[in-house]
This record gives C-alpha cells, sequence and structure tokens, in this order.
C-alpha cells in the first residue's frame, strides 16, 4: 500500500506514469456494472454550448473519415476511368482528369477543414469540461468532512487529481472521437470494400480474425508484464524516496554499501521487468505491419488470378487497386479499435473514482445561528453593524421571523462528552468542563490521551456521539459551522503554510487585514525581527512546505497568522512546541496580550508554559484525571506532579 | 549531453548497437516491398502471366517475413537496451548520491533527487528507446525510397519537394512556439498540483480559518490559467495538422497528374504509378517521424541536464589518501572554527571548545544559534571553512571516514526509522549486532518496555518513516540505534524533545552509569536536560557566549539565566532535581 502511495503521490504522476498505472494494480481492464453509468454520468457534463460543439464535432468527424476513405478510393478511379481509356486514344483528352482531380482539391479540402474545426472544437469542449469537473471536485472537496482526510490516504487523493483526471483527459480529447472515427472508418471501408469484391472482403476478414488473436494473446501478455513492470517500477521509487529522504541518517550509519546491494537487487529487476514488458510489446507493430504485407501480397496474387481469370470482367485493374489500397488502409484501425476501447474503459474507471469523491458526503450544517460584528445601543441593547467594533455577537433568528443579539462572550462548556473516530471505539470518555469567559485552560497528558481531540470536537471538525458541547449557552450543533471556526483562531501543530508572500500567509487569518496590522501581528508573535532579516521582509515568498524556514520560524508565522484574526476564542495546540525555550519567554508576553480577555483552550508539553493557566485538565485515556490550577495539582501529588517534577512516587 | 549519457549504456552497447542494424534493414525491406508490389503487377496481372504473379507473391512473402525477424528483433534489442540504459543510469544516480555529503544532498534537495532518479529516469529511458529505433528508421525509409522513386522515374520524386516548405512551416510551428507553450502548460499543471497538494495536507488551517471560498478561487485560478494554456497549445497543434495534411494532398494530387501524362505518353506503367504513390507518401511518414523524434529529444533536454547534473556532481568530503583507521578516544577540540552552508551567511564563527574524553556536554541555544551545525562538523557531515576539528587528538579529515563515523553517532534532530523490522533497524548501527547487544542498547534507551509490548517485540514491524510508533518510542529507538554500534562519541541532536522528562532523566542516568568513557553531547531545549553536564555550552548568534557548569553559568551568563528563567518562571517551588 505504501509503494502505491509514494508512487500516486509523484506531481505529474511521473513514477506511475505509463499505460494504466492504476488500472495495471487492478488487473485486466474490464467493463464492471458501473461502466455504464459513469459514461452517462460523464456525458452529462455536454451540455448546452458544448453539447451542440460536441455534435458538431462528431458530425465533422464523420465527414473527415468519410473523406478519408474516399481518397483511398481516388487512385483505383483515376487508373480505370481517366488513364487508361486515354492509352487508346490517338489524341488523349486530359480534361476527365482535370475535372477528377479539381473535384479531389474540393473533396481534399472539405476533409482538411472538417479535421481542423473538429480538433479547435474537440478542445475547447473537453477542456472546458475538465475544467469543470476540477473545479467541482476541488470545491467538494472543500465541504468535507476532517474525517474524509483521516480516511482517506494523501497519495490516494493527490492520485484521483492527477491519474485519474489525467486518464478523463486522454479519454475526452483523443479515445473518444478516435473510437468514433476508427468505427466510421472500418464500417466505410468495409461497405466500399464488398462493393469492389466480396471474395477478397472474405480474405481481408480472415486475416482480421488472425490479427485479431495476435493482438489479444500478445496484448494480454504484454498487460500481465506491465502490470508487473509497474509493480517493480513502484516497489523501486518507494526505495528511492524512502533512502534518499533518509540520505543523512544513511551516511550518519556508514549504510551506503548496505544500501547499494539492495538497491542493485531491485534495480536489476526492475530492468528485467522493463525489458520483458517492452520486448512483447514492441513485437506487436512490426507483426502487424508484415501481416498486412502478406494480406497485400496475397491479394494480389489472388485477385490478379480473378482478374485474369475473368478477363477483367470479376475485377478490373483499377478496381484491384483501389481494393488494395482500402485493405491496407483497414488494417491500422482494427488493430488500434481494441486498445481505444481499452483506454476508454480504463478511463472510465478512473471517472468512476473522481465521482465518488463527488459523492462523498459534505459535512452536515444545520446550525443557523450565526457570529456578527454589533454595536451597543445606548439602552445597552446590541444591533448588528458591517464594521469591525470588537464587540461581536451571536444572531438568532426565531421561528416567528424576529431577529435576537446575544453578546459573545466566550464561555464554553463540555458536558459528559464521548466521542470515538471509529464507531464503537470511544476514545473520550465523560469529559466535562467549563470555561467561563477570559480564562486560559490547559490540556495536559501523554501522547494519545485525547487533548487535540477535544479541541477537534469545540470547532466541529469531527461530531460528538454523546453529552453536549454549548458556546456561550448554544448548543454548538445550532451554531453555523464557518461561524463557530470563525470565533475560534487555532494554531496547530503541524503548521500549514501556502505558497506565497509571508505577508499572505499572515493575512490568511483576515483577508482585509492591512499591511499595518499584519505587522503589528508579527511583533506580536515575535516574528518581525526574523521576518526583516529575510531578503525581501514581509514579500519573501515561501512554498508550502514553509522550507526555507525553520520549524520554529513556521510556528511563529501560524501565531501572527492567528493573531490578526483577532477571534474572541483560541485554541492553541503545541502552539510553540518548536520554539526554543528563550524565544518561547521572549513572545510569553506578546502571547499573554494576545490571550487576554479571550477563552483560550492550549495543549502544551512544556509545563512551564501553562503553569498560569485558570485551570490544568490532566488527561489519561481519554479521561480527565486531574483537573484544578498548577497549585492545586502540585499539591495533589498525582500524575502532574510526576509529569512536572520528574519523579515518580 | 547525449555523449554523457550514452556513457550509461555498457554492457548493453551489443544490443544498443544492434538495434538500429535490424532496423536499417526492417526498413529498407519495407520499401523494397512495394517495388516488387509494381513488379508483380506491372509484369504478373498485366502480361497475365500467373506463374510470375506466383513466383513475385511467394518472394514478397518472403521478404515480408523477414522484415517481420527483423522488426521483431529490432523491437526486443531496443528494449534490452533501454531498459539496460534506465538500470545503470539509476545505479550510477544512485552510487553517486551515495558519495555525496551533506552539502552535495542540500544543493538538489532531497526531493530534487527523488525527483531526478524516478520521473526524469523514466522519460529518458523512453526516449532511448524511441532514438534508437527511430533515429534510422526515418533516414533510411527516406533515402531507400527515394532512390527507388528515382528508379522509376528521374523527375516525379521531386514533387515531394513542393510538400517540403510546408512540412517545415509546420514543423517550425510546433517546435519554435508548441514546445515553449506545452512547457507553460506543465508548469501550469505543476502549479494546479501544488495548490491541492498544499489544500489536502493544510485541510485543518482551511477550515480552521474558514477560507474554503478563497482556495476555491485560488484553485480556479490555476486550473483557468491550465486551461488557457492547454486550449492555446492544442489549438497551435489543431493549425499545425492541416498544414501537413495540405501537404500531403498536394503530393498526392501532383503525381496523379503528372503520372498520369507519364502513362499515357507511355514513360510509365500504371503499376509504377501505383509504386510512385506508395514511395512518396512514405518519404512524407518518414519526415514526420523525425520531427517527432527531433521533438521527443527537445523535451528530453531538460531531464538529460537534470540527471547529468547529479552525475557530474563530485563529493565535496573524501577519504583523505592514507587515512587514519582508528579513533583513539573520545576527545574532541574545536580550533578557531569558522563555518557556513554554501550560500549562506557563516552560521560559526571563532569556536573554541575543549572537551575531555567521557565527559558529559549539553549544548544550549536559541533556534538558529549554530548548535546543529557545531556537532555536525564532528562525524564530518559538513567540513569547516576555517580551523579545526579533532576526535582523540587527530583532525576529523585526516580520518578514515566510516572510522570516524562509526565512531562519533549522532542521533539527527531529523531522525528516521526505515520500513522493515526493528532487528533490522537496529542493525544500522552494527550490522552484526547481537540479540543482548540490541537488548542492552534498547535498555539504555528506555525503548525496552514498550518494545516488548510491540507485537513481535525485536521483530516488529516498521512502517516506512516510523509511523506506526509515537514520537517520543521513535526518538527513542533512533538513540538505541545509535547506542548499539558503542561508539566513543555520542551526539543527542535535540534527540528526546518527546519523551517525558521522566524517561529522559532515566536515559541520561543510564549513560553516566553504563557509558562511562564516552563522550556525550547533548544539545536541548530543556534546561533540565543538560543540567547536570560536567559543562554546558551556550551558543548566541554562531559564537560561544559562555562555557561552565551550570552553577557558573547561573550566576555569569545571561542567556543561560534567561533561559532558565523562562523554563521556570513563576514556580515558587523548589527547581526538580533530576536524581
Amino acid at each position: 500500500m505504501s509503494q502505491q502511495q509514494t508512487n500516486n503521490m509523484r506531481p505529474n504522476g511521473g513514477a506511475g506514469k505509463g499505460p494504466g498505472n492504476r488500472a495495471a494494480t487492478h488487473g485486466k481492464v474490464k467493463f464492471t456494472k458501473d461502466t455504464i453509468p459513469t459514461f452517462k454520468r460523464l456525458f452529462s457534463y455536454y451540455k448546452g454550448k458544448s453539447l451542440v460543439r460536441f455534435i458538431i464535432a462528431m458530425c465533422l468527424i464523420v465527414v473527415t473519415a468519410l473523406v478519408s476513405v474516399r481518397s483511398s478510393l481516388f487512385l483505383g478511379e483515376i487508373i480505370d476511368n481517366h488513364v487508361t481509356p486515354l492509352l487508346s486514344q490517338a489524341v488523349p483528352d486530359f480534361s476527365g482528369l482535370v475535372s477528377a482531380i479539381i473535384k479531389m482539391i474540393g473533396i481534399y479540402a472539405i476533409g482538411i477543414v472538417s479535421s481542423f474545426l473538429y480538433n479547435i472544437m474537440m478542445c475547447v469542449v473537453s477542456n472546458g469540461i475538465l475544467k469543470q469537473i476540477r473545479i467541482e471536485v476541488f470545491s467538494h472537496m472543500q465541504t468535507l468532512p476532517i474525517k474524509y482526510y483521516d480516511v482517506n490516504q494523501y497519495g490516494d487523493l493527490m492520485s484521483r487529481f492527477t491519474n485519474d483526471i489525467d486518464n478523463i483527459r486522454q479519454m475526452l480529447s483523443q479515445s473518444v472521437p478516435q473510437v468514433f472515427s476508427t468505427v466510421v472508418t472500418i464500417v466505410s471501408i468495409f461497405v466500399a470494400m464488398i462493393k469492389l469484391s466480396l471474395g477478397l472482403t472474405a480474405i481481408v476478414c480472415g486475416f482480421v480474425v488472425v490479427m485479431y488473436i495476435i493482438t489479444i494473446t500478445l496484448g494480454g501478455k504484454s498487460a500481465s508484464f506491465f502490470k508487473e513492470r509497474q509493480r517493480s517500477l513502484g516497489n523501486v521509487n518507494a526505495y528511492i524516496e524512502e533512502m534518499i529522504n533518509g540520505q543523512k541518517v544513511v551516511k550518519v550509519f556508514c549504510h551506503e554499501e548496505a544500501n547499494k546491494e539492495v538497491f542493485d537487487e531491485k534495480n536489476e529487476n526492475l530492468r528485467h521487468k522493463t525489458s520483458r514488458a517492452n520486448e512483447v510489446t514492441n513485437t506487436m507493430m512490426p507483426i502487424m505491419m508484415q501481416l498486412g504485407n502478406f494480406q497485400y501480397a496475397f491479394i494480389a496474387m489472388v485477385g490478379g488470378a480473378i482478374a485474369l481469370s475473368s478477363g477483367g470482367v470479376a475485377l478490373t485493374l483499377g478496381k484491384l487497386a483501389s481494393f488494395l489500397t482500402l485493405a491496407q488502409s483497414f488494417n491500422r484501425p482494427v488493430s488500434m479499435v481494441s486498445q481505444q476501447i481499452n483506454s476508454v474503459v480504463m478511463a472510465l474507471a478512473g471517472a468512476k473514482r473522481v465521482f465518488d469523491v463527488l459523492d462523498e458526503k459534505s459535512e452536515t450544517d444545520e446550525g443557523y445561528v450565526t457570529l456578527v460584528n454589533a454595536k451597543e445601543n445606548e439602552d445597552g441593547s446590541l444591533s448588528e453593524t458591517n464594521e469591525r467594533t470588537g464587540i461581536w455577537a451571536w444572531k438568532h433568528p426565531h421561528k416567528d421571523g424576529s431577529l435576537s443579539y446575544d453578546r459573545l462572550r466566550g464561555e464554553i462548556t463540555l458536558d459528559s462528552v464521548d466521542f470515538g473516530y471509529v464507531e464503537g471505539q470511544t476514545v473520550l470518555h465523560d469529559v466535562s468542563l467549563w470555561a467561563k469567559p477570559g480564562q486560559k485552560i490547559a490540556f495536559v497528558g501523554s501522547t494519545g490521551a485525547g487533548k487535540t481531540t477535544i479541541t477537534n470536537l469545540i470547532n466541529r471538525f469531527y461530531d460528538i456521539e454523546d453529552g453536549k458541547i454549548r458556546y456561550d449557552g448554544i448548543n454548538i450543533n445550532k451554531i453555523k459551522k464557518a461561524d463557530l471556526r470563525r470565533s475560534l483562531g487555532m494554531v496547530l501543530q503541524d503548521t500549514h503554510l501556502f505558497t506565497g508572500t509571508i505577508m499572505d500567509n499572515i493575512r490568511y487569518g483576515r483577508l482585509d487585514a492591512t499591511d499595518e496590522e499584519v505587522i503589528r501581528a508579527a511583533k506580536l508573535a515575535n516574528a518581525d525581527s526574523f521576518i526583516s532579516k529575510l531578503p525581501d521582509g514581509y514579500n519573501t515568498i515561501i512554498s508550502g512546505t514553509g522550507s526555507q524556514l525553520s520549524q520554529g520560524q513556521c510556528q511563529l508565522l501560524a501565531i501572527a497568522r492567528c493573531a490578526v484574526a483577532d477571534p474572541p476564542a483560541m485554541i492553541l495546540d503545541e502552539a510553540t512546541s518548536s520554539v526554543d525555550t528563550r524565544t518561547e519567554s521572549l513572545i510569553q508576553e506578546g502571547m499573554d496580550r494576545l490571550m487576554e480577555g479571550r477563552t483560550v483552550f492550549v495543549i502544551a508539553h512544556r509545563l512551564s508554559t501553562i503553569q498560569n493557566s485558570n485551570a490544568i485538565m490532566v488527561l489519561e485515556n481519554g479521561r480527565i484525571i486531574e483537573r484544578g490550577d498548577h497549585d492545586d495539582l502540585i499539591a495533589q501529588k498525582g500524575r502532574y506532579y510526576q509529569l512536572y517534577t520528574g519523579k515518580t512516587e | 549531453m547525449i555523449k554523457r549519457l550514452s556513457k550509461c549504456v555498457r554492457e548493453y552497447k551489443v544490443y544498443a548497437l544492434v538495434t538500429p542494424l535490424c532496423v536499417i534493414a526492417e526498413s529498407v525491406l519495407e520499401i523494397l516491398i512495394p517495388f516488387y508490389m509494381s513488379k508483380l503487377i506491372d509484369f504478373g496481372v498485366e502480361m497475365g502471366d500467373m506463374e510470375y504473379i506466383k513466383r513475385e507473391g511467394l518472394l514478397l512473402i518472403a521478404l515480408a517475413i523477414i522484415s517481420m525477424v527483423f522488426g521483431v528483433l529490432g523491437g526486443r534489442f531496443a528494449a534490452k537496451s533501454a531498459s539496460g540504459f534506465a538500470k545503470n543510469l539509476r545505479h550510477d544516480l544512485y552510487y553517486n548520491i551515495q558519495r555525496f555529503s551533506f552539502s552535495n544532498i542540500d544543493k538538489f534537495s532531497t526531493a530534487g533527487l527523488v525527483t531526478r532518479m524516478t520521473t526524469d529516469v523514466t522519460q529518458l529511458e523512453q526516449a532511448f528507446m524511441m532514438v534508437t529505433r527511430g533515429i534510422f528508421r526515418g533516414p533510411c525509409i527516406m533515402i531507400t525510397a527515394f532512390i527507388m522513386a528515382f528508379k522509376i522515374n528521374d523527375k516525379l520524386p521531386f514533387v515531394f519537394l513542393v510538400a517540403v516548405p510546408l512540412i517545415v512551416v509546420g514543423l517550425i510551428l510546433v517546435v519554435k512556439f508548441g514546445i515553449p507553450m506545452f512547457q507553460k502548460m506543465f508548469n501550469a499543471y505543476d502549479k494546479l498540483n501544488s495548490v491541492i497538494q498544499e489544500n489536502v495536507r493544510g485541510i485543518r488551517a482551511v477550515k480552521a480559518y474558514v477560507r474554503e471560498d478563497k482556495e476555491i478561487d485560488k484553485f480556479s485560478d490555476s486550473t483557468d490559467t491550465l486551461y488557457r494554456l492547454s486550449v492555446r497549445a492544442e489549438k497551435l497543434l489543431a493549425f499545425a495538422s492541416p498544414i501537413m495534411s495540405m501537404a500531403m494532398s498536394a503530393v498526392v494530387l501532383l503525381i496523379c497528374w503528372f503520372g498520369a501524362k507519364l502513362v499515357v505518353s507511355n514513360e510509365m506503367s500504371t503499376g509504377q504509378l501505383m509504386s510512385m504513390f506508395s514511395y512518396v507518401s512514405r518519404i512524407l511518414t518518414a519526415f514526420l517521424m523525425m520531427s517527432m523524434i527531433i521533438m521527443q529529444i527537445t523535451l528530453s533536454g531538460a531531464a538529460a541536464k537534470r540527471v547529468i547534473a547529479v552525475l557530474d556532481e563530485e563529493p565535496d568530503i573524501t577519504n583523505k589518501e592514507d587515512p587514519v583507521y582508528e579513533v583513539k578516544d573520545g576527545s574532541i577540540e574545536f580550533k578557531d572554527v569558522d563555518f557556513g552552508y554554501a550560500d549562506h551567511k557563516s552560521c560559526l564563527t571563532g569556536i573554541n571548545l575543549k572537551i575531555e574524553s567521557g565527559e558529559v556536554i549539553g549544548v544550549l541555544g536559541g533556534t538558529g544559534s549554530g548548535k546543529s551545525s557545531l556537532i555536525q562538523l564532528l562525524p564530518r557531515l559538513y567540513d569547516v571553512n576555517n580551523g579545526s576539528v579533532s576526535v582523540g587528538g587527530v583532525d576529523v579529515r585526516d580520518y578514515d571516514i566510516e572510522t570516524l563515523r562509526k565512531n562519533v553517532s549522532v542521533v539527527l534532530q531529523k531522525n528516521v526509522l526505515f520500513e522493515g523490522s526493528l532487528r533490522d533497524n537496529l542493525k544500522w548501527g552494527k550490522k552484526d549486532a547481537t540479540e543482548e547487544e540490541m537488548m542492552a542498547a534498547l535498555d539504555l534507551a528506555q525503548a525496552s518496555s514498550f518494545v516488548a509490548n510491540m507485537e513481535g517485540g525485536l521483530d516488529a514491524y516498521i512502517e516506512q518513516g516510523g509511523t506506526n510508533v509515537s514520537g517520543g518510542q521513535r526518538q527513542r529507538l533512533c538513540i538505541a540505534r545509535a547506542l548499539i554500534g558503542s561508539p566513543k562519541i555520542l551526539i543527542l541532536d535535540d534527540s528526546t524533545s518527546a519523551v517525558d522528562t521522566a524517561t529522559e532523566a532515566r536515559i541520561r542516568e543510564g549513560f553516566r552509569k553504563f557509558l562511562p568513557s564516552t563522550t556525550k553531547i547533548i544539545i536541548a531545549q530543556r534546561i533540565s536536560s543538560v543540567k547536570d553536564a560536567d559543562k554546558i555550552v551556550v551558543l548566541d548568534d554562531g559564537k560561544i557566549s559562555g562555557i561552565g557548569t551550570h552553577d557558573e553559568l547561573i550566576k555569569s551568563n545571561k542567556i543561560y539565566q534567561e533561559v532558565y528563567e523562562s523554563q521556570t518562571k513563576g514556580g515558587d517551588f523548589d527547581e526538580p532535581t533530576a536524581d
């Protein structure tokens, strides 16, 4: 699985590139019960203007295919109707030939124009549909619950965007028109051949059967070899990825030689598999081509015999020539059609996976209480305003259509909350707590004790199983999710920055923040000093992984981002875990100022940073086992005391 | 470029050379076949000579069989040589990377190295196969077909020249404008993917700040760009292809006209006219094929350049001639050391430090103060710019690197475990480690209790990156791995940050008791981790700001005081002692 995953993670699908990366791992491409509905659903994207364009493009494809069939007959006609008769004329009359050629120029022109037009149309239509699908999938992903991201691996999601959508692209812009044009070509050539000579057509059919058998045998063999090759490639690439990423550790332990041996073995295996797969695939083309030549020679002999024995009655020389040309152009589409259908089926399998994402249920939000900026009226009541007043209010719509406003105070209570990520596996048991407005509540405990889980319930990344969570007395289920989250600033342990300037990254917290506000927030988080040392200061562009910055610096930016958002309540999940203690103490003052007047939930590893909390919750195995302020807990000489002093008693 | 890469063909050279020979034979035969076909019609069908038809027909079939044999062989040899080439290329890259020093790795970045060894190599492999099979095919078909056509008639074949300007225009259009357009399109595609990547990775930040709409806007912009560029690039191709068809049609029509005249004036037979068509259309196809190959080579050029850069990179840390193979003891001396990473400002200046064998040294300092840089000089992960670092009284640059690194064991800050059993992972520290040695190391690292609880104990399976154990457990396993080779110097670079204080204290206690002669250097954030060290080095901005014991520094060093304060602030309690 991990190999598959790393394989799919490459942005360009690079490592996993090649015919049917995903399909190959599933074995032979086949029709499933989903194929037809998926096709219908994909087809439903052709609508309105793009449907019209698509239909026109398909008509043009028919025209193009007919023109190419017509032009392969041209040579025979010229010889029969316009050249041979001239041989017997004393003074050859070329006018027939001229008009035939002019007619042909017209036909060619029609072919060129229609093929040009259908290419342009298909390109606009299929790219448009792709764009639409991409945006739909991406937008839908934004609405999916966090749980979806827990269950589905990152690599798998990426591969839907890369490999699967690529397959759809291939299908829309190439396979579908190709299959269509191939079928038209095959049918029209077949008709033309029958008209020329039924007997010879039978011979061609015989050859087609042989070709089909060869394609199936060799193709099947090649597909299974490619499957093995793909697995071997995934194996090598996963090894490279793991070892190069750990290259520094490899060096420290002088493990280079041992690694080389393993690598050589895997590499040789890949060579063997690749070679075998390509050897089979490469033989297909020459065999098919020469089979075409056999057919040519065979038909020439048989056709020649017929023409001679019947004295040109059953078959004229020109007709034989035409037939030979037709038979040659018949082979190519026939040998290609199965391959094209394969790729359509494969793309449909990819489309199915993409549609699966679209069918995934969005986060439900039955909340109706919203968060608004408010201003205080003279009589002490609140009314809504568009400005940022620093006063927030919960806006309740009532059944009778009236509205009421409650001031946001920041009181958060948990009442006997049970929760499990997977049904039946409860990880939080009977958690109750009461955070009064402006209090700082800390969670401590070992990894997996459930600290982060609690905070994820407050902002409704996950929904609780049992119990109640209230925000200013309102059940959080009644609050619109977006507003609930806007009221809670979050700084997470794994900081996520986005490609862009530092300014933009901090402003992510509040999009209408001015430059001054951003800089003030950065100063508060003590990030200003390192930012101003960067070559372009606040305009320095950082990559999404923040690789130019240290982990600690990324965390400072995340704190600044939260500061600029200026939320009424905050969740700090190991927000300064990578910041060194000295810097931490330097920003402590800023952090204190930031936390002032806000309800804050803090998860921290370093107990020194949470000593001044109003309440500290010690968690173990999903239960609160101790609670109280620092002094209470030290006096209790329990788990907190142990953690704090490093003593076991 | 091609010369450099062709060095990787090596033992597959025979295949690589035979492939074009097969291809040449195949393509010459492929042209001869229409020649015999025309003879079949002229002398057999027209003369009504059934004997002739049979004889020539059989000859044709024989030729087709020979051509097929060559074609199949060519295909097989091409597959063999291309996969062999890719294998050797991967091998050379990997082996050279193994020689890389840390600064070489930094230069390319690990992600960059991975891409080169995977995507780029695969692309070059495909280009290689295409080139060996195609490079002679085009010219060969063209020349043979031209000769054959010329033999039929010495003027008519020149008709194809009419097509040349058209084809050249088409090619220029594609090469000059198309390739940059496609490259732009690929870039847009990469950018789109990186937007998705960041979004998926940072979905919690997105949701926490309710920025779904902003993300969708950002994504729509990228898709728009991609859409625009794709349509533009594909439209260009749509423009180019009618030009090619026009060239083809023009040639066919011209041959029809002039050919018919020649037939009428008895200068050419109808059979010959038919072959003429076939030759000329083959000349044109060959022309197109050649242009495809040129395009493929151009597109692979970027990949080739990237790969060659890695192949030609010289490691900047190598064994000296006649190196020292023994490390006497764990004493360390830094003399006037200056150090800076390749393209950055210096990050260590004027470091002077003497450490006796067996001492416990604590290193403290803020982010970016140079702690990690300092200790990475000891096992020569980087080399100093000025001054010298010696271990056991010998300059580290005089040691055999393997000897040095076996004796100076570092637990890196960013440490990883590898996919495989726990036992395999521990063996990295010492190839022939016994069960007892492993257990002893795990004991010392305070890891034996949780290892005992893991399914399979020492044979427990570690997933890639060690994701199936917790952060603190991973750190302890990494410590055990470093301990197992009984190094003379052991360096822990912030390696217990995720281990709780009590366990960490037990680890340090064990070190003191069981590793008395090993020099221990501990980089830490917590004062408690270094408090009882023999010496504590305080670094600030790449300089040593103070050296001394806890009691000395608490009196004399301002930074130390600050750090100490920050960790004990608000405490009206007795500072806990670790023992």
